[in-house]
């Protein structure tokens, strides 16, 4: 690769956010302002691809770096991109198009500054997934938090300010640990370059720390039980689409994080660690499943039901085996693309009744077919049903636990089935029974521009349930390599 | 030319700056006299002009380190820096001052030449080598400074500011002053580099009596630098004074007492570091704690404003309580993105007038960002940066300070700080909120010129800071060097 195609991918969204912002006059620069957005994300996702198609899977090592002076000394700008980061970039870029589509009509205040915001967040997310030095990682991970801080705020539910503060400042609290922590770590290893830190080999006094330190914002991103609370009244009050990317991308960086620096730079500590993560993971699975079940508000429902899927994950990659992190990050992906289905399903009738109520619902399914249909096909991934993306992620989770420890994946087993106990319950109430509340009576389907955002990723979820070879070959050397250096690192200490 | 005149004048040259602004600001003076308030605008004009003058001499200037007077005036990479930074934070208050005093009907030439005078204060303090150079400094300054607290002296508020910050001052001179004799005393000396030899170098202890006299000196200049628990004037008087002049008290008279502490502090008391680290350690911790949790409940931009900079302070006193190249190369940097972020929040302060008068609560930017979308833009990512949040200027600027904390093992004091950072983001967040989440008020007036220009340079440098991060911590890595 003659140009530095990572570069370009993470800062596209950025030049047509600069364009927006000089687009002049009023509302009737909306359109444009639509259309511009749409076709930066529409570009950028279609340079993403050439990634997928120049990358070389059956290397472990990144991919397509780039190295440029930037800090001084051992701070440098350093991007590349490997099998663990790659899907998650693919996920970003595919996701963000829909996303500017479904608040094609929704959103019709201050629209330029809403696409300016959701590019720029854009920018931030691919910058998290690339970045191969720990201040860039932490510039691009922190910096995400004032595009969806001012998303949840401006274009927000009756709530909007709690829910942004309350976001902000619970990520922030953890995040700010994790700084020092990347600190601590330059002092003891001379340099912010990931893959140099990768090999590096912390004294397991600083792995302790630094570990808990990382866990601390990664915790909170993810979210784990306890600190999930941020994550129901922000998916509430923000607009669809910034549900969707909440959902879908942002809680991916906490597992990302995860894989990227804790198993890797802090083997020891994550051993060490590791039934901490399983009691809190089992925990999560149980419990928000248990709350999913009561829940009134279908985005609330999705938002626990989000909890308890990224505890498989934590659960996937705190195993530590091939089955384990590969079912953790299959997972993220599948997760990615289900839950971003699911809140914009939830979007498309909130658009057209203005409540997300689930008792405001019943019968959809007399008046809106495809819509049941489709809505039907992210229930079943939800629940984790067999030819469905949803659970290739979680068996391969369930497996790889069970290596280590089968009491934790035996309890898990138990939050697949409370997650089809609600999932399944809140399909029943919205789309079957009759259609008995009279202003349901004119609703109408889903139209071209929904399914135009709802189509890919119901045939994508299918398509890596019945078939995830491409996804799981995809990461797999990457996968294969950590596992390895984990497995070699834990040796290196044992008597 | 320089050879044909005598070796007295020639070796005056280290000095030069601070002669040409003292000439400068006296035929300033004249000008205004003879002329009287009409060429109040055309003073302040050229007095940005000398201002600006007076930095290229002070970056012109040949050699490494100078000396002169026997070791009283020093001009090394650090002072250069500094120096470089008040000057610049001065003119563009006077740049931000212009349309402020036409509009209150204050067109005095008075203003620029107080300035004037007090930058120069400032200079010669942070070049000061000894502990009366040090006092003369402080004391030009911090004289002119009181004068500009009470410059409307017809308004109540500006003289009670005045006033309140003279009594507080005069005090907080005193202390230093008897810091400065207790040190005398027991080092027989009033040279840093004296005061260095005879303080523990070596032993790295000291006598009590000598201990006494460097927490009247610190005492003292905490007062300058608002650092808790010297910080009670600041909220009064920044509230009081007439808003270009708290914009001042906030930009450079703290670069220049953040200087004469890290001089003071590195030249003359290197021995005896860990004794004063104690001391910075509890003042960073006190102020920022003070600085996150008292802006809370504040309605007031300005008084707001206050308890920020007390807060900012604690966190550019962590990197001098680190006592390494790394932590005075963190707190340079820290000044000088500071010094940028407050002076281009304050050019948004003083853009907020309606018709009637300007006003200064923070429910007056309601809804800013319908009204004035570029205007909030910035100031939120001004404030965001304030708050320290990525990839903002701000975040690099608490980077290097804790950079520094974590390198020498201050792991409780960092982990304070950034908990007191998540706190102050808070109120910073709720001034984002007003403008970007509430309905709109009322529309400000246009903002004038000299204040477009100050916040948009400010603002962009502050957004893009994070693309060219090399040239400012690159200067300050130099600046840093010359102390150790």
């Amino acid at each position: 690769m003659s140009w530095p195609i990572l570069s370009v991918v993470t800062f596209l969204p950025l030049i047509g956010a600069l364009f927006i912002v000089l687009l002049r006059g009023g509302e009737e620069t909306y359109r444009n302002a639509r259309w511009v957005a749409l076709w930066t994300t529409l570009i950028t996702f279609a340079t993403s691809l050439l990634l997928i198609w120049h990358f070389d899977p059956s290397l472990a090592e990144f991919q397509f770096v780039e190295k440029q002076p930037w800090l001084g000394g051992a701070t440098a700008y350093h991007m590349g991109v490997d099998g663990i980061s790659l899907p998650l970039v693919i996920l970003t870029t595919f996701l963000m198009p829909v996303c500017i589509i479904a608040s094609w009509r929704a959103i019709q205040q201050r629209v330029r500054e809403y696409m300016v915001a959701f590019l720029v967040l854009e920018t931030l997310m691919v910058g998290t997934f690339t970045a191969l030095d720990l201040v860039l990682f932490y510039l691009f991970f922190e910096g995400g938090l004032i595009p969806m801080f001012l998303i949840i705020g401006v274009w927000g539910g009756p709530r909007r300010v709690y829910a942004s503060f309350k976001f902000f400042l619970f990520t922030l609290l953890g995040s700010v640990l994790m700084l020092l922590a990347i600190m601590a770590m330059y002092w003891a290893a001379g340099t912010t370059d990931i893959p140099t830190l990768m090999r590096h080999g912390f004294s397991p006094e600083l792995q302790k720390w630094a570990w808990l330190a990382f866990f601390a914002s990664f915790a909170v991103k993810l979210p784990m039980w306890p600190v999930h609370t941020w994550l129901p009244d922000a998916h509430v009050e923000a607009p669809t689409a910034g549900s969707v990317i909440l959902a879908a991308i942002l809680l991916k960086m906490g597992g990302y994080g995860f894989l990227r620096f804790s198993l890797p730079m802090f083997p020891l500590a994550s051993h060490d660690f590791a039934p901490l993560i399983f009691t809190l993971s089992v925990v999560a699975i149980i419990y928000t499943s248990l709350v999913a079940l009561v829940q009134e508000d279908m985005k609330k429902l999705i938002a626990y039901s989000s909890v308890a899927h990224m505890g498989f994950v934590t659960m996937g990659i705190f195993a530590a085996n091939t089955q384990g992190v590969a079912g953790g990050v299959f997972q993220m992906l599948s997760h990615g693309i289900v839950s971003a289905a699911l809140f914009l399903c939830v979007g498309v009738v909130y658009d057209r009744m203005h409540t997300r109520e689930i008792s405001a619902y019943g019968g959809l399914v007399n008046k809106m077919p495809i819509y049941a249909a489709i809505f039907m096909v992210f229930t079943l991934a939800n629940v984790g049903l067999p030819g469905t993306s949803g659970f290739v992620g979680e068996f391969l989770s369930l497996l790889g636990t069970f290596k280590v420890n089968p009491w934790v994946a035996g309890l898990a087993t138990l939050g697949v089935i409370l997650s089809a106990a609600y999932a399944l319950w809140l399909c029943r109430k919205i789309i079957f029974g009759k259609l008995e509340r009279p202003e349901l009576a004119n609703i109408k389907d889903l139209d071209y521009r929904e399914i135009i955002c709802l189509a890919p990723l119901a045939v994508l979820t299918i398509i890596f349930g019945v078939y995830p070879k491409p996804v799981l070959d995809l990461s797999a050397a990457s996968v294969a390599q950590l596992v390895e250096n984990y497995a070699r690192a834990l040796q290196a200490v044992a008597p | 030319m320089m050879a044909n005149l005598p070796a007295e004048i020639t070796s005056l040259l280290p000095i030069l700056p601070e002669i040409v602004l003292a000439v400068g600001g006296m035929l300033l003076l004249m000008l205004g006299v003879f002329a009287g308030e009409r060429a109040a605008g055309f003073v302040h004009a050229l007095a940005i002009l000398l201002l600006i003058a007076v930095g290229a001499l002070v970056v012109w200037l040949p050699g490494d380190k100078l000396v002169l007077f026997g070791g009283s005036f020093v001009v090394d990479a650090f002072a250069r820096f500094m120096k470089v930074l008040a000057l610049a934070g001065s003119a563009a208050v006077i740049l931000m001052s212009l349309e402020y005093m036409a509009a209150q009907k204050q067109r005095r030439f008075e203003y620029a030449i107080l300035i004037l005078f007090s930058t120069l204060g400032m200079l010669l303090l942070v070049s000061a080598g000894d502990l009366i150079a040090l006092y003369l400094g402080l004391e030009l300054m911090s004289l002119s400074l009181y004068v500009l607290a009470a410059i409307h002296r017809d308004s109540l508020r500006s003289t009670e500011a005045g006033l309140k910050y003279f009594v507080l001052g005069a005090l907080s001179s005193g202390m230093l002053l008897y810091g400065c004799s207790l040190i005398y005393g027991f080092t027989g000396t009033v040279s840093f580099t004296g005061i260095a030899q005879a303080a523990g170098q070596g032993t790295g202890t000291a006598g009590i009596g000598l201990v006494f006299g460097l927490v009247f000196l610190f005492a003292g200049l905490c007062f300058k630098v608002s650092a808790v628990p010297f910080h009670m004037w600041t909220p009064d008087v920044y509230e009081g004074a007439p808003t270009p002049v708290t914009a001042f008290f906030a930009a450079s008279p703290k670069v220049a007492g953040i200087a004469i502490f890290i001089r003071a502090a590195v030249d003359a008391f290197p021995g005896i570091a860990s004794q004063w680290q104690q001391i910075l350690v509890f003042v960073a911790i006190a102020s920022m704690l003070l600085g996150a949790f008292a802006a809370i409940g504040q309605h007031n931009i300005k008084r707001l404003m206050a308890y920020s900079s007390i807060g900012h302070m604690g966190f550019a006193l962590i990197g001098l309580a680190a006592a390494t190249p790394e932590g005075v190369q963190g707190v340079l940097v820290y000044m000088g993105i500071y010094v940028a972020m407050t002076l281009g929040t304050f050019a948004a302060i003083l853009a907020m007038r309606r018709p009637e008068g300007p006003v200064e609560e923070i429910s007056d930017l309601a809804g800013l960002s319908r009204t004035n979308p570029s205007m909030a833009f910035f100031l939120a990512m001004l404030l965001f940066s304030l708050a320290g949040i990525p990839p903002l200027a701000g975040f690099f600027a608490k980077f290097y300070v804790f950079l520094a904390a974590i390198q020498a093992g201050l792991y409780m004091l960092a982990v304070i700080g950034v908990l007191a950072s998540v706190v102050g983001a808070y109120y910073y967040l709720l001034i984002v909120k007003v403008m970007y989440f509430d309905d709109p008020a009322e529309e400000f007036l246009p903002m004038p010129g000299g204040l477009k220009a100050v916040f948009g340079v400010t603002g962009l440098f502050n957004i893009l800071f994070f693309v060219f991060p090399a040239p400012l911590v690159a200067a300050a890595t130099v600046a840093a060097k010359s102390l150790f």
